[in-house]
């Protein structure tokens, strides 16, 4: 919350202070982001099952292993491991209150993160002009149905990221802005955690 | 340019659509000139549109759902009005296709437009107040969620006047909601207004988990929470469960319809089953979503008018944590006919009946804390009585068609609509009512009039039992759900009997209309000065009736259980008056502005106007991040304005 409008500390808030805990309204954001995390979690839950369901419904076209390249997904899948790396560093950053470091491993997170959609896009753009398209069968529809809801997620935290860079850039490293930051790295690392199991569910064991 | 968008939309040769619409464009038009003559635009807008306030937001929230209730009201009116007369040679009111739309709203709007948000709005009333908060977790989000629901709102109400709503019955299952067999815009109404409005839905449940958990006055741990909270707990935990599996089975239904994917079509490999558990797996959690905080109401009430702390406080609780972890286990008891074989419906069936052994210890609960106790018998005892009753009934009948054998007779008949019916009226409903009419004082500050309260149970109860009767006797009679006509002479009479039945509950409805106009012109008689109008437990009654907006001018202590009581025995001390700065968040319009662009965007997406739904999601997504640039969002309340509002009302107890 803004410390800066903020002449007199006060003890009894609305939020958080007060409350026998002594939460900050930070650590109430990063506990409801937990919160959302796991329904998202539910979210891709739904999806993998789906997906694992109809991995086989291939309507006599395509499967797996006729369409995935593991080495182009191994590449796509560092990247975005690296980028949870950077993300790590800009909030080590952030502790010190190194802004000019937070921005340039923001901006180094970005990058990555703006690679891994472009190599997604790219991988499926590839697919379609192949004719193995997601309408071709139910395996398809879940195959990009899948990776495609984690490839909006990741490109959601890039505009969150852009967002949050001009924030930090215009407004300095102020406590509504630190906030947000752990928020997005949290968010980020989940969705790192969660191209894992893409990696394994759909690409590992679809070729394997 | 409009897409699917014609004139031909807007159905003028439907006469019953059309005098419905053009009264309800007549009635929104004389408000909207009411509040322009009276010049309360800005009092609206400033005060409660754009209020993060939750006791506001939570009577947004119930004003909505009652108007919606009278709209899913009315298509019961005319379902059984049909139903009684659609025999033989009659073909009734209610031409096929509109007769399926009606039935399709009815369960849609009763579900999500109704038992939702009065779910929604009692928590926000009741929730902060009782665990001692000056506002929920984030308030902002709150009021998003409200402005998305009514997005919902909006969308279904027009689906009324522009197109058709969905004609598949209220579960959607394709392959009859895919594009093949519905064709038209009906399914995309459903999808949207229900996607949209779960967004707000699963953004309440985060909200109020942390609220409930991180948000608790100094010394009131989880097992001193009042019981209200508990089951709100135990629902909002379900919520943040179960709304993204029903996010996702409607996303890849819309995938389906809109770009030709192949999850549940019966070519290319889909698997129309697969949408049916989706749906379900979210759909069982949800009658409990929608139950809990009803059995919550039901426990507040009889220990408050029996006089008596609640009779087994810990097994309440275990009993209602159970019951939300079981609820996640029972999904394909909905569909014992699939076929999955023996073993699996054996499971799903032993599963389903364990959830009574909980619920069973929870209607004794309330039987020993009745035992003995002075009950006060006014309407909300009643309904509680009531309650008891139809409730076992109800769940008798859903025991019975948990034995995967009986379900595969009674699967799909009205025999499952009355059991349904049973649990939903004589559960939710009756606890919603209560639950309205017990913290009516402490949202406006004034009572309703008990006696009104009184005929509308009656005519409540006994219509139900004269709806829903003869529909148990009409399932084993072998008559399915959503028929739209009948050729069994055996069956007209129980149609016949049940239409009475819905008479005697439109009476009771009225009772309810005028108790609200009765008691709000005789607020000065009913009002409610001391802000416990019922020898209340819990901390919501230590506080004046309407609370200040920021609740509490000093945080109560909540060590022991029924806080409130233990205060006016003196087992806690009273807060003190040495007032401290309270920290407060800021009004703001901003999810008002981003609920019309989900509405546009919804809208657009129905009618596959491609450029408007572009502008409705970035006009969406743009007005967040706007928002995101505002730091200047709360400020403090100042010790010397606490005591002028402290003092104000001390003075108004004082004199009364």
């Amino acid at each position: 919350m803004s410390a800066i409008e903020t002449p007199n500390k006060p003890i009894h808030t609305a939020h958080g202070e007060g409350h026998g805990h002594h939460h900050d309204a930070g650590e109430i954001k990063l506990f409801g982001m937990w919160v959302y995390l796991m329904t998202d979690c539910i979210l891709f839950a739904c999806l993998f099952a789906s997906y694992v369901v109809l991995k086989d419904a291939t309507a006599g076209g395509v499967t797996g292993k006729d369409i995935f390249e593991l080495p182009f997904v191994l590449v796509e899948t560092f990247v975005l491991l690296f980028s949870s790396i950077t993300s790590g560093l800009a909030t080590v950053a952030m502790h010190r209150g190194d802004k000019a470091e937070v921005m340039k491993w923001l901006k180094f997170t970005f990058l990555l993160g703006a690679v891994f959609v472009g190599m997604e896009v790219y991988e499926f753009h590839h697919l379609i002009a192949e004719g193995h398209g997601p309408s071709h069968s139910a395996f398809l529809s879940a195959f990009f149905t899948l990776v495609g809801t984690h490839g909006l997620h990741v490109t959601a935290g890039l505009l969150w990221m852009l967002v949050l860079m001009h924030q930090i850039n215009t407004r300095g490293l102020n406590d509504t802005n630190k906030s947000r930051l752990n928020l997005l790295a949290l968010f980020w690392h989940f969705l790192d955690v969660v191209w894992i199991c893409v990696f394994t569910v759909v690409y590992l064991m679809g070729v394997l | 340019m409009f897409g699917k968008l014609t004139l031909d939309a807007i159905p003028f040769h439907e006469p019953i659509i059309f005098y419905t619409v053009c009264v309800v464009a007549i009635l929104g038009a004389a408000i909207v000139a009411a509040i322009t003559y009276f010049k309360s635009w800005g009092y609206l807008w400033r005060e409660w549109l754009t209020s993060v306030d939750h006791k506001k937001i939570g009577i947004m929230y119930i004003i909505v759902a009652l108007v919606m209730l009278v709209r899913g009201f009315a298509d019961a009116i005319m379902m059984r009005t049909h139903l009684a007369m659609s025999h033989g040679d009659n073909a009734g009111i209610l031409p096929p296709e509109h007769y399926d739309q009606v039935f399709t709203a009815h369960g849609v709007i009763m579900l999500i437009f109704v038992a939702m948000p009065l779910i929604s709005g009692l928590m926000n009333i009741v929730v902060p107040l009782q665990i001692g908060a000056r506002d929920v977790a984030f308030p902002f989000l709150n009021s998003l969620s409200f402005w998305l629901f009514l997005a919902g709102v909006v969308l279904v109400n027009i689906s009324l006047a522009v197109g058709e709503f969905a004609q598949t019955g209220w579960v959607a299952y394709p392959p009859l909601s895919g594009l093949q067999y519905s064709p038209g815009v009906g399914v995309d109404y459903y999808i949207w207004s229900i996607q949209i409005s779960g967004l707000g839905s699963l953004l309440t449940g985060v909200n109020f988990v942390v609220t409930i958990l991180k948000m608790r006055t100094p010394g009131m741990t989880l097992m001193k929470m009042p019981i209200f909270t508990w089951t709100a707990f135990c629902s909002n935990i379900l919520i943040c469960g179960a709304f993204p599996i029903l996010t996702a089975a409607l996303a890849l239904l819309s995938l389906d319809r809109y770009l030709d994917f192949h999850f549940f079509t019966n070519e290319l490999g889909g698997n129309p089953m697969m949408y049916v558990n989706l749906f379900w797996a979210w759909g069982h959690p949800e009658v409990y979503i929608l139950i809990l905080p009803a059995f919550g109401v039901f426990s507040e009430v009889a220990a408050t008018f029996s006089r008596k702390p609640l009779f087994g406080y810990t097994s309440m609780v275990i009993a209602t944590m159970a019951i939300a972890f079981l609820s996640f286990v029972v999904w394909l008891h909905h569909f014992f006919t699939m076929g999955s074989g023996a073993n699996v419906n054996a499971f799903f069936g032993i599963a389903t009946m364990i959830i009574a052994v909980p619920t069973g210890v929870k209607i004794f609960t309330w039987l020993f804390t009745m035992y003995r106790g002075r009950l006060e018998i006014n309407s909300m005892t009643l309904y509680t009585l009531g309650f008891l009753i139809t409730f076992s009934i109800g769940g008798m009948a859903g025991v019975l068609m948990a034995v995967p054998g009986a379900d595969f007779l009674l699967h799909n008949s009205l025999f499952l609509v009355a059991h349904f019916h049973t649990v939903i009226i004589g559960g939710a409903v009756f606890g919603y009512l209560v639950g309205i009419t017990y913290w009516f004082p402490k949202a406006t500050g004034f009572k309703l009039n008990d006696k009104l309260g009184k005929y509308a149970f009656w005519f409540w109860i006994v219509g139900f039992y004269v709806a829903f009767s003869p529909m148990y006797v009409l399932g084993f009679m072998g008559m399915t759900r959503r028929l739209n006509h009948y050729d069994n002479p055996d069956w007209t009479i129980w149609m016949q009997i049940a239409v009475v039945g819905v008479a005697l509950i439109a009476v009771g409805v009225a009772f309810i209309v005028a108790q609200l106009v009765v008691s709000f012109i005789q607020r000065k008689k009913n009002i409610d000065v001391t802000g416990d109008p019922w020898d209340g437990r819990t901390l919501e009654w230590s506080i004046p009736s309407p609370p200040p907006f920021y609740n509490f001018a000093v945080l109560p202590r909540g060590d022991k259980l029924d806080a409130f009581h233990e205060q006016k025995r003196g087992g806690l001390p009273a807060p003190s008056t040495v007032y401290e700065p309270i920290h407060m968040p800021k009004n703001t319009g901003m999810a008002v502005i981003m609920s019309a662009f989900a509405t546009v965007l919804g809208f657009a997406l129905i009618w596959h106007i491609w450029w408007l739904a572009i502008i409705g999601f970035v006009g969406a997504v743009a007005t967040f991040i706007i928002r995101t640039y505002d730091y200047d969002i709360d400020f403090y309340v100042q010790p010397d304005e606490i005591a002028r509002i402290e003092q104000a009302h001390l003075q108004k107890a004082t004199q009364a």
